[in-house]
């Protein structure tokens, strides 16, 4: 594992619900324009964990975190840091589709357009390359127009990461993105995912171990809020270190 | 186990009966009121609707003629409280949905809400009459009527909305927020419009409420029969127009025609609302 070109690092990042402890003392650095995946057993603090980077978790009550997440350098829970910008530059995929009730052009604008986007010309060619990017663009080019809830889930889910990349982000969160959707649908994200990773630094949460050693070239498993092993997905995969991550993978538990 | 089984009067199948026709009995007594409700005033009232019922002015104190002016008053009076009483009860439910810390002060105020909407409307009336049209000055006049009903469909208002505004998907918000939106961008342009529906119904029912309502007015409106040139001048409302027609004997035949209408103008409100929210629901692909 080089250390060269790291986008995001938490350092010692522990966090808590109330009294309840869900994040304790994660140290991860995350390469640029490299997939890494957060495998574990629901409720180890995979999904807190990637809500952090964009800072999702400010909305919860009775959270409170210690330690850092390094973005390009500096703390993005310094005071001075703008939230909206954070986000700007921090996209995320949601577990359920959630596609605005609007129409697809619509959902796509909707970023651009509140980041100061106006002119219909310059709109229109975002659209288009952003439903290009997340290979949607064959199917509902003719049918702008059309509500986003008229698609298919698969559809639905690939609109929002059109949706993600139209405001241009550095990074892409991925929130166990495929968890409702077919295997032919999630095989076109994982397809899409690979595509992406050129462009963008990606973490994906997933439930699913052959989507995490199919799409990723990092993984960190977690276990109870801990992070117990990181490295190359397929040293994870093939010869793990700790005895807590082959039991999991060899589906002894979780 | 056998004992129980002696000791009972009636076996399991005859009270199952028997609570089957009891339950049909009430759903039955309910469609019969309201059937015998909508008969009667359509039987006794439709004799004397024809179009100069519906855009003449009334003579004789409304004993002959028509209610065209009663019609038009009823209009502007609900169109002045659900002007204002939208607007604020929508930020009202904003504000207590989105925004309001969750401690005492906020329950206080939702529960101030709801005892608003459970004081008497002839307290209401009265309250508009002292505080509108003596202590601000605005007369008997669609003003003072509009706002006094304000008063008495805000509880309403307020409810509705918020009801819509949470049941709007945490994911909408969520996914808005992650684009880098701010809170209000993402309650102007996802939260608001995805609430519509249900925001809209809530008004229409506003206005079905208001239309019928007769003390909150008989003391703010007035009881001119002239046509209004102004929100500052008295009206007489429909309702008001029914109640002084039956009460002091002027024409039975006219109260119930004035009843059949106002009957009408609510069923009519009610269906458009039905309308508008299937209009809103299928355009934005939440409904097929």
């Amino acid at each position: 594992m080089g250390t060269e070109d790291i986008e995001i690092e938490s350092r010692n990042l522990n966090l808590w619900y109330g009294d309840t402890q869900a994040l304790k003392d994660i140290s991860i650095p995350i390469q640029k324009n490299m997939v890494t995946a957060l495998i574990g057993p629901s409720g180890c603090g995979k999904s807190t964990f990637i809500r952090c980077i964009n800072r999702m978790n400010d909305l919860i009550k009775g959270c409170r975190i210690t330690g850092k997440v390094l973005f390009e350098g500096s703390d993005v829970y310094e005071n001075d840091v703008d939230v909206v910008v954070l986000r700007k530059k921090i996209g995320m995929v949601f577990q359920k589709p959630n596609p605005f009730p609007m129409s697809i052009y619509d959902n796509i604008a909707y970023g651009p357009r509140i980041h100061g986007t106006q002119t219909k010309r310059e709109l229109d060619k975002v659209v288009e390359d952003s439903l290009k990017a997340a290979a949607l663009w064959d199917e509902v080019g003719d049918l702008l127009d059309k509500p986003a809830l008229d698609l298919s889930g698969g559809q639905q889910q690939r609109l929002c990461i059109a949706r993600t990349l139209a405001v241009k982000p550095d990074v892409i969160l991925f929130d166990e993105p495929c968890s409702a959707l077919d295997p032919i649908s999630t095989a076109r994200i994982e397809d899409l995912i690979a595509e992406l990773k050129h462009d963008y630094t990606i973490i994906i949460v997933t439930h699913n171990m052959q989507q995490a050693a199919r799409v990723s070239d990092r993984t960190a498993f977690f276990l109870l809020g801990e992070m117990i092993e990181f490295g190359d997905t397929k040293q994870i995969f093939e010869r793990p270190v700790e005895k807590s991550t082959e039991n999991y993978i060899t589906g002894r538990f979780g | 186990m056998s004992r129980a089984i002696r000791g009972r009067i009636f076996s399991p199948d005859i009270t199952d009966k028997v609570a089957i026709l009891l339950l049909w009995a009430s759903a039955a007594i309910t469609v019969f009121i309201l059937v015998s409700i909508i008969g009667m005033i359509v039987y006794r009232g439709i004799g004397v609707i024809d179009i100069s019922f519906l855009l003449d002015s009334p003579r004789m104190s409304g004993a002959e003629g028509g209610i065209f002016p009663a019609i038009v008053g009823t209009l502007c009076l609900v169109a002045v409280a659900i002007l204002t009483a939208g607007p604020i009860g929508v930020g009202a439910a904003v504000y207590l949905t989105e925004y309001a810390p969750d401690n005492v002060v906020t329950r206080i105020i939702t529960f101030g809400v709801e005892c608003l909407a459970g004081i008497p409307s002839i307290v209401i009336g009265l309250f508009g009459y002292a505080f509108l049209v003596v202590y601000l000055g605005f007369g008997f006049s669609i003003l003072s009527g509009g706002l006094a009903l304000m008063f008495m469909i805000l509880p309403w208002t307020v409810r509705a909305s918020e009801e819509a505004i949470k049941t709007v998907p945490g994911g909408l918000k969520d996914g808005s927020l992650a684009l880098g939106a701010t809170k209000w961008q993402t309650i102007r342009q996802v939260v608001l419009p995805s609430a519509l529906p249900g925001i809209t119904t809530g008004f229409i029912l506003g206005i079905g409420k208001a239309i019928g309502e007769t003390a909150v007015i008989m003391y703010t409106a007035g009881s001119s029969l002239l046509l209004p040139e102004s929100i500052f001048e008295p009206v007489r409302a429909l309702p008001y127009h029914l109640y002084i027609l039956a009460s002091e004997g002027i024409s039975d035949e006219m109260a119930y025609g004035s009843a059949a209408v106002l009957l009408g103008m609510v069923l009519l409100i009610n269906f458009i609302a039905v309308a508008i929210q299937r209009y809103y629901q299928t355009r934005s692909g939440l409904r097929h």
